[in-house]
Protein backbone atom coordinates (compact mmCIF):
# COMPACT_ATOMS: atom_id res chain seq x y z
CA UNK A 1 0.00 0.00 0.00
CA UNK A 2 1.29 3.54 -1.10
CA UNK A 3 0.04 6.60 1.00
CA UNK A 4 1.44 9.61 -0.73
CA UNK A 5 0.86 12.83 0.53
CA UNK A 6 2.77 16.05 0.26
CA UNK A 7 4.91 16.54 2.69
CA UNK A 8 4.42 18.46 5.80
CA UNK A 9 6.22 20.94 6.92
CA UNK A 10 6.31 23.52 9.78
CA UNK A 11 6.52 27.27 8.59
CA UNK A 12 9.36 27.74 11.25
CA UNK A 13 11.49 24.95 9.33
CA UNK A 14 11.39 27.03 6.09
CA UNK A 15 13.97 29.51 5.11
CA UNK A 16 12.60 32.86 3.49
CA UNK A 17 13.81 32.41 -0.15
CA UNK A 18 15.64 35.70 -0.59
CA UNK A 19 17.49 34.53 2.63
CA UNK A 20 17.96 31.38 1.29
CA UNK A 21 18.72 32.40 -2.27
CA UNK A 22 21.41 34.56 -0.67
CA UNK A 23 23.30 32.19 0.97
CA UNK A 24 23.51 29.71 -1.81
CA UNK A 25 24.78 32.94 -4.07
CA UNK A 26 27.55 33.41 -1.48
CA UNK A 27 28.39 30.22 -0.94
CA UNK A 28 28.77 28.98 -4.84
CA UNK A 29 30.24 32.69 -5.38
CA UNK A 30 32.95 31.30 -2.79
CA UNK A 31 33.41 28.30 -4.65
CA UNK A 32 35.22 30.05 -7.21
CA UNK A 33 37.96 27.07 -8.47
CA UNK A 34 36.85 25.20 -11.04
CA UNK A 35 36.79 20.96 -11.41
CA UNK A 36 40.18 20.78 -12.33
CA UNK A 37 41.44 22.66 -9.24
CA UNK A 38 39.11 20.81 -6.88
CA UNK A 39 40.67 17.44 -8.53
CA UNK A 40 43.95 17.97 -8.31
CA UNK A 41 46.17 16.66 -5.67
CA UNK A 42 45.30 18.06 -1.89
CA UNK A 43 46.31 17.73 1.47
CA UNK A 44 43.93 17.36 4.59
CA UNK A 45 42.33 20.49 2.94
CA UNK A 46 39.30 20.76 1.15
CA UNK A 47 39.14 21.89 -2.26
CA UNK A 48 36.49 24.19 -3.29
CA UNK A 49 33.72 22.89 -6.07
CA UNK A 50 31.63 24.69 -8.13
CA UNK A 51 28.22 23.35 -8.44
CA UNK A 52 24.67 24.74 -9.31
CA UNK A 53 21.64 24.87 -7.31
CA UNK A 54 18.67 22.36 -8.77
CA UNK A 55 14.92 22.17 -8.17
CA UNK A 56 15.26 18.78 -6.51
CA UNK A 57 16.63 20.60 -3.36
CA UNK A 58 14.82 21.13 0.10
CA UNK A 59 14.38 24.75 1.35
CA UNK A 60 14.59 23.57 4.90
CA UNK A 61 17.69 24.91 6.72
CA UNK A 62 21.28 22.98 6.14
CA UNK A 63 22.41 21.20 9.34
CA UNK A 64 25.98 22.88 10.79
CA UNK A 65 28.75 21.29 9.07
CA UNK A 66 30.15 20.97 12.04
CA UNK A 67 27.67 18.23 12.97
CA UNK A 68 27.78 16.47 9.67
CA UNK A 69 31.15 16.11 9.58
CA UNK A 70 31.86 15.11 13.55
CA UNK A 71 28.61 13.06 13.98
CA UNK A 72 29.09 10.08 10.92
CA UNK A 73 28.42 6.30 11.02
CA UNK A 74 31.56 5.03 9.48
CA UNK A 75 32.39 1.88 11.05
CA UNK A 76 35.10 0.97 8.68
CA UNK A 77 36.89 3.75 11.44
CA UNK A 78 35.14 3.01 15.14
CA UNK A 79 31.30 2.32 15.68
CA UNK A 80 31.47 5.95 18.04
CA UNK A 81 29.63 8.39 16.06
CA UNK A 82 32.82 10.67 16.39
CA UNK A 83 35.22 7.80 15.66
CA UNK A 84 35.03 8.14 11.86
CA UNK A 85 35.43 12.53 12.35
CA UNK A 86 39.41 11.47 14.47
CA UNK A 87 40.04 8.49 12.06
CA UNK A 88 39.30 8.89 8.98
CA UNK A 89 42.14 10.66 7.96
CA UNK A 90 44.48 8.06 7.42
CA UNK A 91 42.54 7.00 4.27
CA UNK A 92 44.28 8.09 0.98
CA UNK A 93 41.84 8.85 -1.46
CA UNK A 94 44.07 10.32 -3.60
CA UNK A 95 44.21 8.54 -6.56
CA UNK A 96 41.17 6.67 -6.74
CA UNK A 97 39.66 4.44 -9.47
CA UNK A 98 35.80 3.22 -9.45
CA UNK A 99 35.38 -0.18 -10.94
CA UNK A 100 32.04 0.00 -12.96
CA UNK A 101 31.44 -4.05 -14.50
CA UNK A 102 29.21 -6.66 -14.28
CA UNK A 103 26.19 -6.22 -17.14
CA UNK A 104 27.04 -3.52 -19.01
CA UNK A 105 28.68 -3.61 -22.47
CA UNK A 106 31.44 -1.37 -21.91
CA UNK A 107 32.65 -1.82 -18.49
CA UNK A 108 35.85 0.19 -17.31
CA UNK A 109 38.00 1.11 -14.70
CA UNK A 110 37.68 5.05 -13.81
CA UNK A 111 40.17 7.53 -12.43
CA UNK A 112 37.82 9.60 -10.09
CA UNK A 113 39.08 12.71 -12.32
CA UNK A 114 37.92 10.88 -15.26
CA UNK A 115 34.57 9.86 -13.68
CA UNK A 116 33.93 13.37 -12.85
CA UNK A 117 35.17 15.18 -16.40
CA UNK A 118 31.82 15.23 -18.24
CA UNK A 119 29.48 15.79 -15.81
CA UNK A 120 27.99 18.83 -14.11
CA UNK A 121 28.10 19.28 -10.65
CA UNK A 122 24.74 20.16 -8.84
CA UNK A 123 24.19 21.16 -5.52
CA UNK A 124 21.34 18.97 -3.60
CA UNK A 125 20.18 19.56 -0.54
CA UNK A 126 18.14 16.82 0.61
CA UNK A 127 17.19 15.77 4.05
CA UNK A 128 18.86 12.23 5.48
CA UNK A 129 17.43 9.63 7.97
CA UNK A 130 19.37 7.53 9.74
CA UNK A 131 17.95 4.25 10.51
CA UNK A 132 18.72 4.71 14.42
CA UNK A 133 15.70 7.81 14.70
CA UNK A 134 17.78 10.78 13.74
CA UNK A 135 17.78 13.28 11.05
CA UNK A 136 20.09 15.74 8.89
CA UNK A 137 19.66 18.23 5.95
CA UNK A 138 22.94 18.38 4.05
CA UNK A 139 24.01 20.53 1.05
CA UNK A 140 25.39 17.53 -0.69
CA UNK A 141 27.19 18.29 -4.49
CA UNK A 142 26.80 15.49 -6.91
CA UNK A 143 25.69 14.00 -9.96
CA UNK A 144 23.16 11.61 -11.08
CA UNK A 145 24.23 8.47 -10.41
CA UNK A 146 22.57 7.50 -14.07
CA UNK A 147 25.20 9.67 -16.26
CA UNK A 148 27.77 6.77 -15.12
CA UNK A 149 25.05 3.58 -15.44
CA UNK A 150 24.62 5.12 -19.09
CA UNK A 151 27.96 5.52 -20.16
CA UNK A 152 29.02 2.17 -19.27
CA UNK A 153 25.53 1.04 -21.30
CA UNK A 154 23.56 -1.40 -19.07
CA UNK A 155 22.83 -4.79 -20.64
CA UNK A 156 19.21 -5.64 -21.24
CA UNK A 157 19.78 -8.47 -18.16
CA UNK A 158 21.19 -5.89 -15.68
CA UNK A 159 18.54 -5.55 -13.24
CA UNK A 160 20.34 -4.53 -9.77
CA UNK A 161 23.35 -2.23 -9.25
CA UNK A 162 26.04 -3.27 -6.65
CA UNK A 163 27.98 -1.51 -4.48
CA UNK A 164 31.76 -1.63 -2.88
CA UNK A 165 33.24 0.16 -0.64
CA UNK A 166 37.19 0.27 -0.04
CA UNK A 167 38.44 -2.11 2.02
CA UNK A 168 42.37 -1.32 3.36
CA UNK A 169 42.52 -2.56 6.90
CA UNK A 170 46.30 -1.01 7.01
CA UNK A 171 44.19 2.90 6.78
CA UNK A 172 40.93 1.74 8.63
CA UNK A 173 40.71 0.61 12.34
CA UNK A 174 37.60 -0.17 12.43
CA UNK A 175 38.68 -3.44 9.83
CA UNK A 176 41.25 -4.29 12.31
CA UNK A 177 39.08 -4.84 15.50
CA UNK A 178 38.88 -7.10 17.78
CA UNK A 179 36.46 -9.03 15.82
CA UNK A 180 34.35 -7.89 12.95
CA UNK A 181 31.05 -5.53 13.53
CA UNK A 182 30.22 -5.95 9.45
CA UNK A 183 31.61 -8.51 6.90
CA UNK A 184 33.64 -6.28 5.26
CA UNK A 185 34.05 -4.55 2.49
CA UNK A 186 30.86 -2.88 3.20
CA UNK A 187 28.68 -3.41 0.51
CA UNK A 188 24.99 -1.72 -1.01
CA UNK A 189 22.65 -2.51 -3.59
CA UNK A 190 19.57 -0.68 -5.44
CA UNK A 191 17.13 -2.10 -7.95
CA UNK A 192 18.45 -0.56 -11.32
CA UNK A 193 15.29 1.72 -11.77
CA UNK A 194 16.18 3.21 -8.13
CA UNK A 195 19.48 3.64 -9.22
CA UNK A 196 18.32 5.23 -12.45
CA UNK A 197 15.90 7.70 -10.30
CA UNK A 198 17.24 11.18 -10.80
CA UNK A 199 17.48 11.79 -7.08
CA UNK A 200 19.81 9.51 -6.84
CA UNK A 201 23.54 10.77 -6.97
CA UNK A 202 26.90 9.99 -6.66
CA UNK A 203 28.03 12.83 -3.76
CA UNK A 204 32.06 14.32 -4.00
CA UNK A 205 30.97 17.72 -1.93
CA UNK A 206 29.54 18.99 1.18
CA UNK A 207 28.79 22.63 1.72
CA UNK A 208 30.48 23.02 -1.74
CA UNK A 209 33.72 21.84 -0.45
CA UNK A 210 35.13 18.28 -1.68
CA UNK A 211 33.88 15.61 0.96
CA UNK A 212 35.91 15.05 4.41
CA UNK A 213 37.02 11.93 4.53
CA UNK A 214 34.15 10.55 7.19
CA UNK A 215 31.59 11.62 5.26
CA UNK A 216 32.63 9.22 2.85
CA UNK A 217 35.42 10.62 0.27
CA UNK A 218 36.38 10.92 -2.00
CA UNK A 219 32.78 9.43 -3.60
CA UNK A 220 29.65 8.12 -2.22
CA UNK A 221 26.18 7.42 -3.31
CA UNK A 222 22.71 9.44 -2.00
CA UNK A 223 19.58 8.15 -1.35
CA UNK A 224 17.60 10.69 0.01
CA UNK A 225 14.53 7.95 0.21
CA UNK A 226 15.94 5.59 1.91
CA UNK A 227 17.98 4.84 5.34
CA UNK A 228 21.23 6.47 5.91
CA UNK A 229 23.07 3.34 5.56
CA UNK A 230 22.13 2.92 1.61
CA UNK A 231 24.30 5.52 0.79
CA UNK A 232 27.43 3.67 0.52
CA UNK A 233 30.35 5.59 1.51
CA UNK A 234 34.30 5.99 -0.81
CA UNK A 235 32.94 3.45 -3.57
CA UNK A 236 35.67 1.43 -5.59
CA UNK A 237 33.48 -0.63 -7.63
CA UNK A 238 30.08 -0.61 -8.97
CA UNK A 239 28.44 -3.84 -10.61
CA UNK A 240 25.45 -4.45 -12.75
CA UNK A 241 23.69 -8.18 -11.91
CA UNK A 242 20.69 -9.77 -12.21
CA UNK A 243 20.26 -11.37 -9.23
CA UNK A 244 19.72 -8.64 -6.06
CA UNK A 245 23.28 -8.41 -4.60
CA UNK A 246 23.90 -9.08 -0.75
CA UNK A 247 24.11 -5.75 1.63
CA UNK A 248 25.98 -5.44 4.48
CA UNK A 249 23.52 -4.19 6.98
CA UNK A 250 21.02 -6.95 5.67
CA UNK A 251 23.87 -10.10 6.16
CA UNK A 252 24.26 -8.94 9.75
CA UNK A 253 20.95 -9.21 10.71
CA UNK A 254 18.39 -9.65 7.66
CA UNK A 255 15.00 -9.36 10.37
CA UNK A 256 16.11 -5.52 11.04
CA UNK A 257 17.60 -4.16 7.84
CA UNK A 258 15.77 -5.25 4.51
CA UNK A 259 16.91 -4.44 1.19
CA UNK A 260 14.84 -1.86 -0.15
CA UNK A 261 15.37 -0.14 3.41
CA UNK A 262 13.04 2.65 2.31
CA UNK A 263 12.49 5.30 5.08
CA UNK A 264 8.96 4.47 6.51
CA UNK A 265 7.37 5.63 9.83
CA UNK A 266 4.89 3.11 9.62
CA UNK A 267 7.17 -0.35 9.34
CA UNK A 268 9.23 -0.13 12.91
CA UNK A 269 12.83 -1.12 13.15
CA UNK A 270 11.89 -4.70 15.27
CA UNK A 271 13.64 -3.06 18.57
CA UNK A 272 12.39 0.76 18.17
CA UNK A 273 10.08 3.04 16.54
CA UNK A 274 10.53 4.70 13.25
CA UNK A 275 7.57 7.13 13.48
CA UNK A 276 9.83 10.06 14.73
CA UNK A 277 12.96 10.98 14.52
CA UNK A 278 15.57 14.05 16.19
CA UNK A 279 16.97 16.53 13.93
CA UNK A 280 20.31 16.88 15.21
CA UNK A 281 22.21 19.95 15.62
CA UNK A 282 19.03 21.79 17.50
CA UNK A 283 20.51 21.59 21.20
CA UNK A 284 19.09 19.22 23.79
CA UNK A 285 15.77 20.87 23.87
CA UNK A 286 15.80 19.70 20.29
CA UNK A 287 11.90 18.30 19.50
CA UNK A 288 11.11 15.29 17.71
CA UNK A 289 9.23 15.60 14.36
CA UNK A 290 7.52 12.76 12.64
CA UNK A 291 9.16 10.92 10.22
CA UNK A 292 8.12 11.20 6.29
CA UNK A 293 6.73 8.42 4.30
CA UNK A 294 10.11 7.43 1.55
CA UNK A 295 11.51 10.43 3.90
CA UNK A 296 8.93 13.28 2.37
CA UNK A 297 10.43 11.88 -1.77
CA UNK A 298 7.27 10.40 -1.64
CA UNK A 299 5.66 12.24 -4.70
CA UNK A 300 8.99 11.50 -6.62
CA UNK A 301 9.66 7.98 -5.86
CA UNK A 302 6.19 6.23 -4.68
CA UNK A 303 5.95 4.68 -8.00
CA UNK A 304 8.71 2.97 -7.83
CA UNK A 305 7.07 0.90 -5.42
CA UNK A 306 3.47 0.51 -6.70
CA UNK A 307 1.96 -2.41 -5.67
CA UNK A 308 4.56 -3.40 -3.46
CA UNK A 309 3.85 -4.47 0.57
CA UNK A 310 5.86 -2.21 1.90
CA UNK A 311 5.49 -4.33 5.32
CA UNK A 312 7.08 -7.61 3.24
CA UNK A 313 9.72 -5.37 1.34
CA UNK A 314 10.91 -3.13 4.40
CA UNK B 1 22.38 13.94 74.96
CA UNK B 2 26.29 13.16 73.69
CA UNK B 3 28.55 13.79 76.45
CA UNK B 4 32.20 13.04 75.54
CA UNK B 5 34.15 12.70 78.47
CA UNK B 6 35.15 8.99 77.91
CA UNK B 7 38.77 8.96 76.35
CA UNK B 8 38.10 5.40 75.19
CA UNK B 9 35.14 6.76 73.08
CA UNK B 10 36.70 9.44 71.29
CA UNK B 11 38.73 7.01 68.63
CA UNK B 12 35.28 5.71 67.87
CA UNK B 13 33.28 8.70 67.02
CA UNK B 14 36.29 9.67 64.71
CA UNK B 15 35.60 6.94 62.74
CA UNK B 16 32.55 7.34 62.68
CA UNK B 17 33.37 11.04 61.46
CA UNK B 18 35.63 9.68 58.97
CA UNK B 19 32.80 7.05 57.47
CA UNK B 20 30.11 10.27 57.61
CA UNK B 21 33.16 12.17 55.57
CA UNK B 22 33.85 10.05 53.08
CA UNK B 23 30.51 8.89 52.40
CA UNK B 24 29.75 12.74 51.49
CA UNK B 25 32.75 12.61 49.41
CA UNK B 26 31.36 9.28 47.57
CA UNK B 27 28.60 11.56 46.82
CA UNK B 28 30.37 14.08 45.65
CA UNK B 29 32.01 12.73 43.81
CA UNK B 30 29.69 10.34 42.44
CA UNK B 31 27.42 12.94 41.28
CA UNK B 32 30.68 14.88 39.67
CA UNK B 33 29.64 13.39 36.19
CA UNK B 34 25.60 13.83 36.15
CA UNK B 35 26.88 17.67 36.82
CA UNK B 36 29.16 17.55 34.01
CA UNK B 37 27.23 16.27 31.79
CA UNK B 38 23.89 18.12 32.42
CA UNK B 39 26.46 21.57 32.15
CA UNK B 40 27.55 20.59 29.72
CA UNK B 41 24.26 19.62 27.71
CA UNK B 42 22.87 23.11 28.84
CA UNK B 43 25.46 25.40 27.87
CA UNK B 44 25.24 23.04 24.17
CA UNK B 45 28.65 21.05 24.22
CA UNK B 46 27.31 17.80 23.96
CA UNK B 47 27.89 17.90 20.49
CA UNK B 48 25.76 16.68 17.07
CA UNK B 49 22.64 14.89 19.16
CA UNK B 50 23.00 15.91 22.86
CA UNK B 51 19.79 14.44 24.29
CA UNK B 52 21.22 10.64 23.25
CA UNK B 53 24.73 11.70 24.45
CA UNK B 54 22.72 12.69 27.70
CA UNK B 55 20.87 9.63 27.98
CA UNK B 56 23.82 7.35 26.78
CA UNK B 57 26.08 9.33 29.34
CA UNK B 58 23.29 8.93 32.51
CA UNK B 59 22.61 5.15 31.71
CA UNK B 60 26.48 4.21 31.56
CA UNK B 61 27.32 5.72 34.84
CA UNK B 62 24.29 3.99 36.19
CA UNK B 63 25.69 0.61 35.10
CA UNK B 64 28.96 1.65 35.91
CA UNK B 65 27.53 2.35 39.58
CA UNK B 66 25.67 -1.03 39.57
CA UNK B 67 28.93 -2.58 39.09
CA UNK B 68 30.81 -0.55 41.64
CA UNK B 69 27.65 -1.98 43.84
CA UNK B 70 28.36 -5.70 43.07
CA UNK B 71 31.71 -5.56 42.76
CA UNK B 72 31.92 -5.13 47.06
CA UNK B 73 31.26 -8.47 47.91
CA UNK B 74 33.82 -10.32 45.49
CA UNK B 75 36.58 -7.22 46.50
CA UNK B 76 36.19 -8.57 50.33
CA UNK B 77 36.24 -12.10 49.64
CA UNK B 78 39.15 -11.87 47.37
CA UNK B 79 41.11 -9.26 48.46
CA UNK B 80 39.96 -8.52 52.10
CA UNK B 81 39.29 -5.18 51.56
CA UNK B 82 36.14 -4.41 52.65
CA UNK B 83 33.86 -1.60 51.45
CA UNK B 84 30.63 -2.75 52.99
CA UNK B 85 29.87 0.46 54.54
CA UNK B 86 29.86 2.10 51.08
CA UNK B 87 27.92 -0.56 49.51
CA UNK B 88 24.68 1.26 50.17
CA UNK B 89 25.96 4.51 48.75
CA UNK B 90 26.92 3.17 45.80
CA UNK B 91 23.65 1.45 45.46
CA UNK B 92 22.22 4.69 46.07
CA UNK B 93 23.84 6.45 43.90
CA UNK B 94 23.00 3.69 41.11
CA UNK B 95 19.64 4.28 41.89
CA UNK B 96 19.61 8.36 41.42
CA UNK B 97 21.70 8.05 37.79
CA UNK B 98 18.88 5.50 36.70
CA UNK B 99 16.47 8.38 37.78
CA UNK B 100 18.12 10.32 35.88
CA UNK B 101 18.42 8.56 33.05
CA UNK B 102 14.95 7.38 33.20
CA UNK B 103 13.61 11.24 33.74
CA UNK B 104 15.95 12.16 30.88
CA UNK B 105 13.91 10.15 28.69
CA UNK B 106 10.89 10.75 29.68
CA UNK B 107 11.16 14.89 30.13
CA UNK B 108 13.62 15.99 27.24
CA UNK B 109 13.77 13.28 24.90
CA UNK B 110 9.96 12.09 24.66
CA UNK B 111 8.72 15.57 26.38
CA UNK B 112 6.04 13.05 28.47
CA UNK B 113 4.37 11.83 24.93
CA UNK B 114 2.68 8.94 27.30
CA UNK B 115 1.31 7.26 24.61
CA UNK B 116 4.70 6.75 22.72
CA UNK B 117 6.20 5.91 25.87
CA UNK B 118 3.88 3.17 26.65
CA UNK B 119 4.43 1.66 22.98
CA UNK B 120 7.86 1.64 23.76
CA UNK B 121 7.17 -0.11 26.78
CA UNK B 122 5.08 -2.86 25.66
CA UNK B 123 6.89 -2.98 22.03
CA UNK B 124 10.52 -1.86 22.18
CA UNK B 125 12.61 -5.28 24.41
CA UNK B 126 15.29 -2.38 24.85
CA UNK B 127 12.71 0.12 26.60
CA UNK B 128 10.89 -3.05 28.50
CA UNK B 129 14.39 -4.40 29.82
CA UNK B 130 15.49 -0.95 30.76
CA UNK B 131 12.18 -0.04 32.44
CA UNK B 132 12.06 -3.69 34.51
CA UNK B 133 15.48 -2.79 35.67
CA UNK B 134 14.14 0.66 36.70
CA UNK B 135 11.02 -0.74 38.93
CA UNK B 136 13.34 -3.03 40.13
CA UNK B 137 15.65 -0.40 41.92
CA UNK B 138 13.07 1.70 43.19
CA UNK B 139 11.66 -0.57 45.99
CA UNK B 140 15.57 -1.08 46.77
CA UNK B 141 16.24 2.52 47.48
CA UNK B 142 13.15 3.05 49.28
CA UNK B 143 14.62 0.32 51.79
CA UNK B 144 18.01 1.07 51.66
CA UNK B 145 17.96 3.16 55.16
CA UNK B 146 18.51 1.58 58.95
CA UNK B 147 15.17 1.68 59.67
CA UNK B 148 14.16 -0.74 57.04
CA UNK B 149 16.92 -2.75 57.22
CA UNK B 150 15.51 -3.44 60.79
CA UNK B 151 12.17 -3.33 60.02
CA UNK B 152 12.26 -5.89 57.26
CA UNK B 153 14.86 -7.88 58.94
CA UNK B 154 15.40 -11.57 57.05
CA UNK B 155 13.24 -10.07 54.38
CA UNK B 156 15.60 -7.23 53.68
CA UNK B 157 18.46 -8.92 52.21
CA UNK B 158 15.86 -11.45 50.23
CA UNK B 159 14.15 -8.31 48.81
CA UNK B 160 18.03 -6.74 47.78
CA UNK B 161 19.00 -9.88 46.04
CA UNK B 162 16.63 -8.61 43.16
CA UNK B 163 19.60 -6.15 42.56
CA UNK B 164 20.53 -9.17 40.46
CA UNK B 165 18.03 -9.51 37.63
CA UNK B 166 18.30 -5.54 37.41
CA UNK B 167 21.84 -5.61 36.73
CA UNK B 168 21.30 -8.97 34.32
CA UNK B 169 18.21 -6.42 32.70
CA UNK B 170 20.42 -3.43 32.74
CA UNK B 171 23.40 -5.09 30.41
CA UNK B 172 20.59 -6.34 28.50
CA UNK B 173 19.35 -2.96 28.00
CA UNK B 174 22.25 -1.37 26.49
CA UNK B 175 23.39 -4.46 24.35
CA UNK B 176 19.68 -4.09 22.72
CA UNK B 177 20.24 -0.49 22.51
CA UNK B 178 22.56 -0.52 19.48
CA UNK B 179 23.65 -1.81 16.23
CA UNK B 180 25.75 -4.22 15.19
CA UNK B 181 27.63 -5.74 18.13
CA UNK B 182 30.01 -2.75 19.34
CA UNK B 183 32.80 -3.27 22.29
CA UNK B 184 31.23 -1.28 24.87
CA UNK B 185 27.79 -2.89 25.83
CA UNK B 186 29.74 -6.78 25.25
CA UNK B 187 32.19 -5.37 27.33
CA UNK B 188 29.39 -4.42 29.96
CA UNK B 189 27.96 -7.50 29.26
CA UNK B 190 30.82 -9.34 30.37
CA UNK B 191 31.59 -7.88 33.58
CA UNK B 192 27.98 -8.17 34.79
CA UNK B 193 27.95 -11.65 33.53
CA UNK B 194 30.94 -12.52 35.52
CA UNK B 195 29.64 -10.68 38.85
CA UNK B 196 26.42 -12.83 38.51
CA UNK B 197 27.91 -15.70 37.69
CA UNK B 198 29.78 -15.68 41.28
CA UNK B 199 27.00 -15.40 42.98
CA UNK B 200 25.58 -18.30 41.67
CA UNK B 201 28.94 -20.16 41.83
CA UNK B 202 29.13 -19.27 45.55
CA UNK B 203 25.32 -19.98 46.10
CA UNK B 204 25.78 -23.72 44.24
CA UNK B 205 28.27 -24.46 46.37
CA UNK B 206 26.92 -23.62 49.74
CA UNK B 207 23.81 -25.79 48.31
CA UNK B 208 26.15 -28.72 47.77
CA UNK B 209 28.33 -28.11 51.31
CA UNK B 210 25.83 -29.74 54.09
CA UNK B 211 24.93 -32.77 51.59
CA UNK B 212 29.11 -33.31 51.46
CA UNK B 213 29.40 -33.21 55.21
Amino acid sequence: MIISHAPIVRPSEITPRDVYLNRRSLMLGAAAAGLSAAMAPRGAEAAQLEASPRPLSTDEEPTALEHITNYNNYYEFGTGKEDPAKKAHTLTTEPWTVKVDGLVSRPAEFDLEDLLKPVTLEERIYRLRCVEGWSMVIPWVGFPLSEVLNRVEPLGSAKFVAFETVMRPDEMPGLRAFFNVLDWPYVEGLRLDEAMHPLTILTVGLYGETLPNQNGAPIRLIVPWKYGFKSIKSIVRITLTEEQPPTSWNKQNPREYGFYSNVNPEVDHPRWSQATELPIGQGIFAKRKPTLLFNGYADQVAQLYAGMDLTKFY
Amino acid sequence: MLQITDVARKPRLSKALRFRLLRAALYWVGFAPAVWVFYLGFTNQLGANPVRTLEQELGIWTLRFLIATLMVTPLRNVTGISLLRYRRTLGLLTFYYALLHFTTYMLIDYRLDLQAIAADIVKRPYITFGMLAFAILVPLAVTSNDRMVRRLGGAWAKLHRWVYLAAAAAAVHYLLVVKSWPMEPLVYFAIVAVLLAYRLGKHLRRRRRPAVA
